[in-house]
C-alpha cells in the first residue's frame, strides 16, 4: 500500500519537474508506437477490406490464421525480427538491430494482424447492409472495400486504436530487439521492467501510472472525435 | 482468381406494416400544396428526362426461374416478359416472392434453373442501364449531393459532368435545398427520395424499386410516387414490388401477381381490378388472407 502511494508521489514528481529523460522515455516511446500503427493501418485496413470481400481459395485459412495472430506473443515477434535484424540475419546490412526503427518494425508486426482482422469483421457487417446497393450501382470488389473503408471510418478507429494499445504495452517485442539502451532505445514498459529488476517499485509503478494515463488520454482523444462524428454524419 | 462475394440467402422480410398512402387517387395532384414540404414541381422536359444514349436492352425475358435457400425453392416456374414504356407492378402477399424476382430480374441474384435474358440491341451492357432503390434506402456517410455523384463515378462520367447531372435530380425530387447535408441525417422520406435521385440521375432504362414506400407516411409516400410518375413520364420502365393494394391501383399499368413464390397472373392494370384470372388474386384483391 506504501508502495502506491509512494508511487504517485513520484509519478507526480518526475512530472511536475518536467524530467528530461522522462519526457524523452515518453516522446520515443509515442513515436515507436504511433509510427507502428500508422504503418499497421495503411497495410491492415485495406487487407482487411479486402479480405472480407473477396472471395478465393484458401480464404477461411487465411482468415483463421489472421485472428490467430492476433495473439501472437510479443517475445516471439521480438525473436523472430531479431533474427532478421541480427548480424546473421538477412537484413544484418541494414544495421537495424538495437535501434528505434527495429522497434517500430517489431510493433508493426505485432499490430497488422490486429488492425486487419477487425476491420475485416467490421466491413464484413457493412455488406451486408451495402452490398445490394453497391453491386446494383456496378461497384467492383476494389471500389467496393474503399468505399466501405470510408464510411466505417468512424467504427475503425476502434480497430486502430485496439492497434495501439497492444503496441504501446508490449515489452517483450521491443525490449529484445531495442535491448532497452539508455537515451536511445528506453521507452516506458522497458523502463518499467527495468526499474522493477532492480528493486525501485515506487519509481517503476510512477512510471506505470503515466504510461496508463497515456493511453487512457489517447483513447479519450479519438472516442471524442468518433462520438462528434457519429453525431454529424448519422 | 478473385470472386466477387454473390448475394446469398433470402431478401429481407418486408414489413407486414401497411402504411401505404392509401385514399389518393390515381391522378391526383403530385406534390398538393405543403404535402412533401419543399418538393418542386417535376419537368418532364429537362435534359435528364431523356434517357442515356443507348441503352435499348428491352424487352427482358424471364423464362422458367428458380431461385431457392437452403433446398427450398421460393421462386419456381417464373416466366415473364418485361416490355418498354409503363409502370409494371409486382403484387402479392408478403413472402409472395416479389422482392426475389426483382433481384433475379436485376441480376443481383442467379437464378438456379432456368434464364433471365435482355433482348435489346444494347444488351450486353444490360448492367450500365439498370437502378435499384431498395425498401430501406442505403445511403452513403457523406452529403445528399456526394451520394448522387458517387454512384454517377462508378458510371464513368466525368467529374464536371456529375456535378450537374447529380444537381439536376436532386432538383426534380425537390432535394436541391438539402444537398449539402449528410444524407444519413435526413428524414425516411427523405433518404428514400433521395435514393430515387441517385436511381434517377444515372438514367436507367429500367428502374427497379422494392417496396419503395412501405416505411413511409402518407405525406411522404405521395411524393415517392410522384418521382415514380416523373421517372415514367421521362421513359424508363418501371418495375416495382408492392404489397398495398390502393398504391398498386394507383401506379400499375400491368400487374404481376404472385402468390406462394409463382407468378399467377401478368395482366393488364384496368383488367386485372376488373377480372383477375386467378382465385388467389381475387381473394387478395377482396382482401382477404391468403392460405
Amino acid at each position: 500500500m506504501s508502495d502506491s502511494i509512494t508511487a504517485f508521489g513520484r509519478a507526480w514528481a518526475l512530472i511536475a519537474a518536467a524530467d528530461a529523460t522522462l519526457i524523452e522515455i515518453i516522446l520515443l516511446t509515442l513515436r515507436v508506437s504511433v509510427s507502428a500503427v500508422a504503418v499497421a493501418a495503411a497495410a491492415g485496413l485495406p487487407l482487411g477490406g479486402a479480405l472480407a470481400l473477396y472471395r478465393f481459395p484458401g480464404r477461411r485459412a487465411v482468415v483463421v490464421a489472421l485472428n490467430a495472430l492476433m495473439g501472437l506473443p510479443p517475445v516471439v515477434v521480438g525473436l523472430a525480427v531479431y533474427l532478421l535484424l541480427s548480424r546473421s540475419g538477412p537484413l544484418a546490412p541494414l544495421g537495424l538491430l538495437f535501434t528505434p526503427a527495429a522497434m517500430i518494425i517489431a510493433q508493426i508486426v505485432l499490430v497488422t494482424p490486429i488492425v486487419a482482422a477487425l476491420t475485416q469483421q467490421v466491413i464484413e457487417d457493412l455488406w451486408e447492409e451495402y452490398g445490394e446497393q453497391l453491386r446494383s450501382l456496378g461497384a467492383g470488389p476494389g471500389r467496393a472495400v474503399f468505399t466501405l473503408l470510408r464510411d466505417a471510418r468512424y467504427s475503425l478507429l476502434t480497430a486502430v486504436l485496439a492497434g495501439f494499445g497492444r503496441a504501446i504495452a508490449e515489452v517483450g517485442a521491443v525490449l529484445i530487439v531495442g535491448g532497452n539502451i539508455a537515451h536511445v532505445t528506453r521507452v516506458m514498459t522497458t523502463a518499467i521492467a527495468l526499474e522493477t529488476s532492480k528493486g525501485d517499485l515506487a519509481l517503476a509503478l510512477g512510471l506505470g501510472l503515466i504510461l496508463i494515463a497515456l493511453s487512457v488520454s489517447v483513447n479519450a482523444m479519438a472516442y471524442g472525435i468518433r462520438d462528434y462524428a457519429r453525431l454529424r454524419h448519422g | 482468381m478473385a470472386l466477387f462475394r454473390g448475394a446469398g440467402g433470402e431478401a429481407p422480410p418486408s414489413t407486414g406494416l401497411r402504411t401505404g398512402c392509401r385514399g389518393e387517387t390515381r391522378d391526383s395532384q403530385v406534390f398538393p400544396g405543403g404535402a412533401a414540404g419543399d418538393a418542386q414541381p417535376l419537368r418532364p422536359d429537362s435534359p435528364l428526362a431523356q434517357p442515356a444514349e443507348g441503352g435499348d436492352i428491352l424487352p427482358l425475358l424471364v423464362r422458367g426461374v428458380r431461385y431457392e435457400a437452403r433446398g427450398v425453392a421460393l421462386v419456381d416456374g417464373l416466366s415473364l416478359d418485361l416490355r418498354a414504356g409503363g409502370r409494371t407492378v409486382l403484387l402479392g402477399p408478403n413472402g409472395a416472392g416479389k422482392s426475389l424476382t426483382l433481384r433475379l430480374c436485376h441480376g443481383l441474384l442467379r437464378p438456379h434453373a432456368g434464364e433471365v435474358r435482355w433482348l435489346g440491341p444494347d444488351a450486353a451492357r444490360a448492367r450500365d442501364f439498370q437502378a435499384m432503390a431498395f425498401q430501406r434506402p442505403v445511403l452513403l456517410r457523406r452529403t445528399a449531393l456526394a451520394n448522387v455523384t458517387y454512384a454517377l463515378s462508378l458510371k464513368g462520367i466525368a467529374r464536371p459532368a456529375r456535378r450537374k447531372l447529380a444537381l439536376r435530380a436532386l432538383e426534380r425530387t425537390g432535394l436541391l435545398a438539402l444537398a449539402h447535408r449528410q444524407a444519413r441525417v435526413l428524414s425516411a422520406g427523405e433518404q428514400q427520395r433521395l435514393a430515387l435521385a441517385r436511381a434517377w440521375a444515372l438514367r436507367p432504362r429500367v428502374l427497379f424499386l422494392d417496396e419503395p414506400t412501405a416505411n413511409l407516411d402518407p405525406a411522404a409516400c405521395r411524393a415517392v410516387e410522384a418521382i415514380i410518375e416523373a421517372v415514367d413520364a421521362a421513359g424508363s420502365k418501371i418495375l416495382m414490388t408492392t404489397h398495398d393494394l390502393g398504391q398498386a391501383r394507383r401506379m400499375a399499368d400491368e400487374v404481376l401477381f404472385m402468390h406462394r413464390g409463382r407468378l399467377l397472373e401478368q395482366t393488364p392494370a384496368a383488367e386485372f381490378f376488373e377480372r383477375p384470372r386467378s382465385d388467389e388474386a381475387r381473394s387478395f384483391l377482396r382482401g382477404e388472407l391468403l392460405q
